[in-house]
């Protein structure tokens, strides 16, 4: 039997903004809550090349590790959980513009 | 201040242009990331965990009042109005758009500023002394060196392909503020019957391997200084490993060579590098000294700062806390906060950056530094002056009271801001400044740093805090690591790791118990908590951090 293989999301960086950005079924989303989850390794890997070809648009993208809670992708790992949200230090990025 | 020669101007607009095109291909998609990245990390770009990032040099940490301005200027119109002044005495954007930067690097050319060489694997921003041509103990300004080295190593041909980065640190004072002991190299300067020369250290440095530099040469004369240093980076450059990057850095070398094999190498090669040093070095260091000549002091009654330091509280405080001896009578070196309690350390507003510049014009000669323990310095005021420039900085938020207390902690971006980082570190920095302003203690507690990394590469300096906080990813949780007893000083020395780490919300009240230990552990309030730590060692502290242990071993 092969490994389950837990839900994941490519992320990446907008190559203009530099902002987090997270793939949807057609195009990238910058709410994590958007992305498309990819609950099967082989789509995961399509997915990801689909992504690292689109070099004019974005930057260094990646499979995250994601849970389902109602349904919705949260980041499973502290470091995925600052990158939806922004910097904690104040209010300011996209804590307060995505709100 | 040094000014632009027309080579200084012609070789920065040729660079910012050539950057234009760079970052235009990468737009276009004609360069992929992995082309493009070395390309924008010589020109202090990186992508960090939200953004772009802009590292803009602040060599050696000076700045005069049209600087500051544009570097608030830049803060206003393409980031999100603030900048960030780090550790390495430069300032951070931490917001900027891919297609502004080459924007933003020609405003800063307006002025003489860049980002060059602020990343990648090359001769870093040579930092220097913050009170440096002021401060009351300093045998000479050391910035001109500085900017000597700096021109020296500006895209020097044979320092394109190094093992890995390079820092360099100048005072010249006895007292080192520089930290020159944890750089790649360390320059002090000294005084040897009535010449002048170095004591150069090597081999320094922090990071995953933290090693208190060593003596490479005790007296090396001034004018030998840029072959000598040729000679070291030569040496490095050449035997320095590339097999490992965490091995790169001279400090492995010097270790793994020893520093006597070290010398006698770079004594080797001194003797070629110094034949191609015609000496138009030091017609180029005199011509530079000549930027540096001190302001015109003035003279003036004392009276109003008498009147206000018995009449207001506050700028007492103040004044006694931030306030160091100057070279000049009548004056004084005042450093701003960036460290309110509770604000991000190091960040300053376009509105405070614009305030600082005015003050600086209007009661400081023009002069600003940059620290690397992340604040303001205006070099040369006169008392006189104190107390309506303590009224605008109050008004600005700006006039805290805590330099090297407590609240004044060195703190790195964290995995608020930087890729790299393995955990936060401001909001753990803005806990304790909070914790200890709640308790209104920390004027009682006296000096003692806080030096605070998100991650081993300790861009803030955690090693060399009294008490240092290093924070991991230890199994997907956020984990605090203390050391005690760092010293940043001449009298360097890397803290000791007390124990297991503790959990974000176990830090500050871990902060806390050391804290505590100290108060009732010191022979009197004037001894500071490192006097302390060094008399008593690390037991007490340990005890208090980790009481379960001490009931296991009974």
């Amino acid at each position: 039997m092969s490994k389950p293989f837990p839900p994941k999301v490519v992320t990446a960086n907008h190559l203009l903004a530099g902002d987090v950005i997270y793939q949807t079924a057609t195009g990238w989303t910058r709410r994590l809550e958007e992305a498309e989850v990819l609950t099967d390794a082989a789509d995961a890997d399509l997915r990801l090349i689909d992504a690292s070809q689109q070099v004019a648009e974005i930057v260094g993208a990646y499979l995250a590790e994601v849970k389902l809670v109602e349904n919705a992708p949260r980041p499973v790992h502290f470091r995925e959980d600052f990158r939806a949200t922004g910097p904690g230090n104040y209010a300011h990025g996209k804590q307060v513009e995505l709100i | 201040m040094y000014s632009y020669s027309e080579f200084d101007t012609a070789f920065l607009a040729t660079r910012n242009a050539q950057f234009r095109q760079q970052v235009e291909r990468r737009i276009s998609g004609a360069l992929t990331e992995d082309e493009f990245k070395p390309l924008r990390l010589m020109n202090g770009l990186y992508l960090q965990l939200h953004a772009y990032m802009l590292r803009v040099a602040i060599p050696y940490g000076t700045l005069n009042s049209a600087k500051m301005h544009k570097l608030a200027e830049l803060a206003t119109r393409w980031d999100k109005g603030y900048g960030h002044f780090t550790t390495r005495q430069n300032i951070q954007y931490n917001w900027p758009a891919l297609q502004d930067v080459p924007d933003m690097l020609d405003a800063l050319a307006e002025v003489g500023l860049h980002a060059i060489q602020t990343s990648g694997n090359t001769i870093r921003n040579v930092t220097a002394d913050h009170f440096a041509g002021a401060a009351a103990d300093e045998i000479a300004d050391p910035r001109p060196v500085a900017e000597l080295l700096r021109q020296w190593s500006t895209d020097h041909p044979e320092f394109q392909f190094m093992p890995r980065k390079f820092k360099i640190a100048i005072t010249g004072s006895p007292n080192d503020r520089a930290v020159t002991r944890a750089h790649d190299i360390g320059l002090r300067m000294l005084e040897r019957d009535g010449a002048r020369g170095f004591e150069v250290i090597v081999g320094g440095g922090l990071g995953r391997t933290p090693m208190i530099g060593k003596v490479i040469n005790g007296f090396l004369p001034e004018a030998d200084l840029l072959p000598y240093l040729e000679a070291i980076v030569s040496v490095w450059n050449q035997i320095g490993r590339r097999d490992n990057k965490y091995k790169a850095r001279i400090k492995i070398t010097v270790h793994e060579h020893g520093i006597d094999e070290i010398r006698r190498l770079v004594a080797e090669r001194f003797e070629q590098t110094r034949k191609t040093f015609s000496g138009v070095d030091q017609n180029m260091l005199r011509d530079i000294e000549n930027h540096f000549a001190p302001p015109t002091f003035k003279s003036a009654p004392h009276s109003g700062f008498k009147d206000a330091y018995h009449s207001d509280p506050i700028f007492r405080s103040w004044a006694d806390t931030n306030l160091r001896a100057h070279r000049a009578p009548g004056y004084k070196i005042v450093s701003i906060s960036l460290k309110k309690h509770g604000d991000t350390p190091g960040d300053a507003s376009a509105e405070q950056m614009h305030l600082m510049a005015d003050l600086a014009a209007d009661y400081g000669h023009d002069e600003l530094r940059i620290s690397h323990e992340q604040n303001v310095i205006l070099p040369h005021v006169h008392v006189s002056d104190l107390p309506a420039l303590h009224a605008r900085l109050k008004d600005a938020g700006l006039a805290t009271a805590n330099i090297g207390l407590i609240s004044d902690i060195i703190a790195c971006p964290g995995m608020d801001y930087c890729a790299l980082a393995t955990a936060r570190s401001i909001p753990i920095a803005q806990q304790i400044a909070n914790r200890f302003d709640d308790l209104k203690r920390e004027h009682d507690i006296g000096q003692l740093k806080i030096k605070i990394s998100g991650c081993i590469n300790a861009c803030g300096h955690h090693h060399v805090g009294h008490i240092g906080i290093l924070g991991l990813d230890r199994a997907g949780v956020e984990n605090y690591q203390i050391t005690l007893g760092g010293d940043h000083t001449e009298s360097a020395a890397v803290g000791d790791r007390v124990g297991p780490g503790f959990s974000a919300n176990d830090i500050v009240p871990a902060v806390e118990r050391i804290v505590d230990t100290y108060l009732d552990l010191r022979s009197s309030s004037d001894e500071a908590f490192i006097d302390t730590y060094k008399r008593t060692g690390m037991a007490p502290f340990k005890a208090a951090l980790y009481p379960q242990t001490k009931v296991a071993a009974e």
